[in-house]
């Protein structure tokens, strides 16, 4: 038995289909299908996910139907509560609150979606680069976020509308130039720890370059908390703009924004209320639908809970 | 089977920590991977045998010495130059976790090499791909699937086909198999033989089992404190450890027979290992060594030849 040689060719697989054992039965699913089917399950992220659709298309769409347009006065109406010729009826100089509110959106959407966009460009290129060079340079990068950071938003404001004409362009600024530094922070965190990652190593040693180490490695899997963090910018970016307005430092007038029309249905509260009620609403069903689905989003992409 | 692959001397890696003070991970380190040889490279963790393989296939940049592959001095290299030497050199990592990209489909894993020096395009490339996922013993199945569908074995044969994609002829395997079940362990451990006979691949097996360096080693560098202390083959090294440290590494090892096992002498070292920031003096394996003596704390020895093919450093051990 001691001197028997035993070679490769004299041992087979015996019952057990090795075949099969490889197999897995499980359907495919990506990061992001596994994500959406975590998403659907949860019903408030959902809801609030189809609130903001609806609140999107709505200012897409309402402009077009209703009849009145948002700067056209019509002086025999003036301050008409909620009617069925005026849906939420007029304000003061007799525009139809409908056609304005909508308007509204438009202009504080647009400024919330184009300073969250640059937010997130300047972010996650500043975060990437500062932890993935790490050392001095990170350190240098971080300091520049502090200091900027530590003037507010609202000095920001007023020292560009001394050079600027009042209206969507310093908003947009100052919400760009004090907003991305979250989102640098976040990426720079998340970057940090990835590139110690073994995989990032591997494609080390495969030859692959910074750039394709940064675009086909390290942010991919950032994305779960940049998408994350901005929709949570989104809603900070509605507030600013609304709050810039409403201190008249927004959006001049006969053009809408929600701020502006919540400020200007403020003077008349006392006998109209409903002036600044659809204004005020909007604002904050708007901020609170994201911030619910911002809610669902971090459960559904964040990994760890992974059953 | 004599033919050098890769020569390293004096091989040098030092990290600045806090306080201005150096690590010294790899201090002063010198062997020679001969081609189709499997050398085993072991000793307790920290010792500095994980950055030894990382600044080989130049994850890290040495800190002094000279690493040869073939005729390359591969630690002046262009960046062009760098990049042609990683299609010769591949790396196995330890955490079948953490090595796979979470986001990206098997197929984009283990075609990224070929993607990155442009050796296949289109139909080619998928042909490749499921070619090396049934070399590893997966099927062109599993090409469209993500890491985190698949168990610690699988995932760790999705590193190595990744690493042999782009026909490597020496790879660091830098403990393979510490992260996985027994059972899978040898799976792997077969598959890594398998592949070597089947390529005529040359390994650096970095590991700290050594019953599992014994089955898969030609020969073994023992280190420790980031120099090595002993290089042999490995059924001498077995059989007639000469380092006290190696004779102490040898007794820990678990015997599967019971009679065996009692009548062994376990060898308990005194103390701890010191701090790689704050080496001894002299041998630094002597504030620890049962045959410690007046010039052990002075000189350091030198790794020498004792018996042919058997080096040690230690000023102790006398040649026969």
């Amino acid at each position: 038995m001691a001197d028997m040689k035993l070679k490769k060719e004299d041992f087979e697989v015996v019952g057990k289909d090795l075949k099969s054992s490889e197999e897995i039965i499980r359907k495919s699913l990506t990061y992001w299908q596994d994500a959406w089917m975590r998403l659907k399950a949860n019903r408030v992220a959902l809801f609030a996910l189809i609130i903001i659709i609806i609140m999107l298309g709505m200012a897409v769409f309402a402009p077009m139907m209703t009849e009145y347009s948002y700067d056209q006065q019509m002086y025999d109406r003036i301050s008409q509560t909620p009617n069925s010729e005026n849906w939420f009826g007029t304000d003061e100089l007799g525009r139809d609150l409908f056609a304005r509110v909508w308007q509204g959106a438009r202009t504080s959407l647009f400024v919330a979606f184009v300073a969250t966009i640059i937010n997130v460009s300047i972010g996650v290129i500043y975060g990437g680069i500062s932890g993935y060079f790490g050392g001095k340079t990170d350190i240098v990068m971080m300091r520049i976020i502090e200091i900027i950071y530590s003037i507010p938003r609202l000095l920001w404001v007023i020292l560009l509308l001394v050079v600027m004409k009042p209206g969507i362009k310093p908003i947009i600024i100052a919400i760009a130039i004090t907003g991305w530094g979250g989102m640098a922070r976040v990426v720079r965190g998340q970057v940090l720890q990835l590139k110690q990652m073994e995989f990032v190593l591997a494609a080390k040693t495969l030859g692959a370059d910074t750039t394709r180490i940064l675009l086909k490695h390290l942010i991919p899997n950032t994305m779960g908390p940049i998408i994350i963090n901005l929709t949570f910018q989104v809603p900070t970016a509605v507030f600013t703009e609304a709050f810039l307005s409403y201190l008249g430092l927004g959006i001049p007038a006969p053009a809408a924004s929600w701020g502006s029309l919540a400020q200007s249905g403020t003077k008349m509260i006392l006998l109209y209320p409903h002036m600044l009620l659809f204004p005020a609403a909007m604002i904050s069903i708007f901020m609170l639908a994201f911030n619910l689905l911002g809610d669902g989003l971090r459960d559904a992409l964040d990994p760890r809970l992974r059953a | 089977m004599n033919e050098t692959l890769i020569s390293v001397r004096n091989l040098k890696k030092y990290f600045n920590v806090r306080g201005g003070k150096t690590l010294k991970a790899v201090d002063d380190i010198s062997f020679d991977i001969h081609k189709g040889e499997t050398l085993g490279l072991v000793g307790e963790s920290g010792c500095g045998k994980s950055t030894a393989g990382r600044t080989i296939v130049r994850l890290y940049e040495a800190t002094g010495g000279d690493i040869i592959y073939k005729d390359m001095n591969i630690n002046n290299l262009n960046k062009k130059q760098l990049k042609d030497y990683t299609r010769h050199a591949q790396m196995i990592f330890q955490d079948p976790y953490a090595s796979l990209n979470p986001r990206m489909t098997v197929t984009d894993i283990v075609g990224e090499g070929i993607d990155i020096h442009n050796l296949y395009k289109g139909m080619e490339r998928q042909k490749r791909i499921y070619e090396i996922l049934e070399l590893v013993g997966l099927s062109r199945e599993h090409a469209n699937r993500f890491p985190h569908e698949f168990s610690g074995g699988q995932r760790q044969r999705i590193g190595v086909a990744r690493a042999l994609a782009i026909e490597p002829d020496f790879i660091v395997a830098d403990e393979p198999i510490s992260a996985l079940d027994v059972s899978i362990q040898a799976q792997v451990v077969n598959l890594l033989k398998d592949l070597q006979d089947e390529l005529n691949l040359t390994y650096l097996f970095i590991a700290h089992d050594l019953s599992m360096v014994k089955h898969l080693s030609d020969r073994v560098a023992v280190m420790y404190l980031g120099s090595i202390m002993e290089l042999t083959e490995s059924k001498e090294l077995y059989d007639n450890p000469l380092h006290p440290y190696t004779k102490a590494l040898m007794s820990a090892v678990p015997i599967p027979d019971p009679d065996v096992s009692r009548a062994k002498q376990r060898i308990i070292l005194k103390g701890d290992v010191p701090s790689p920031i704050d080496v001894p003096a002299g041998c630094k394996f002597q504030g620890r060594c049962p045959l410690v003596e007046d010039i052990c704390r002075v000189e350091k020895p030198e790794l020498r030849q004792v018996i042919p093919g058997h080096e040690v450093a230690c000023h102790m051990v006398k040649k026969p």
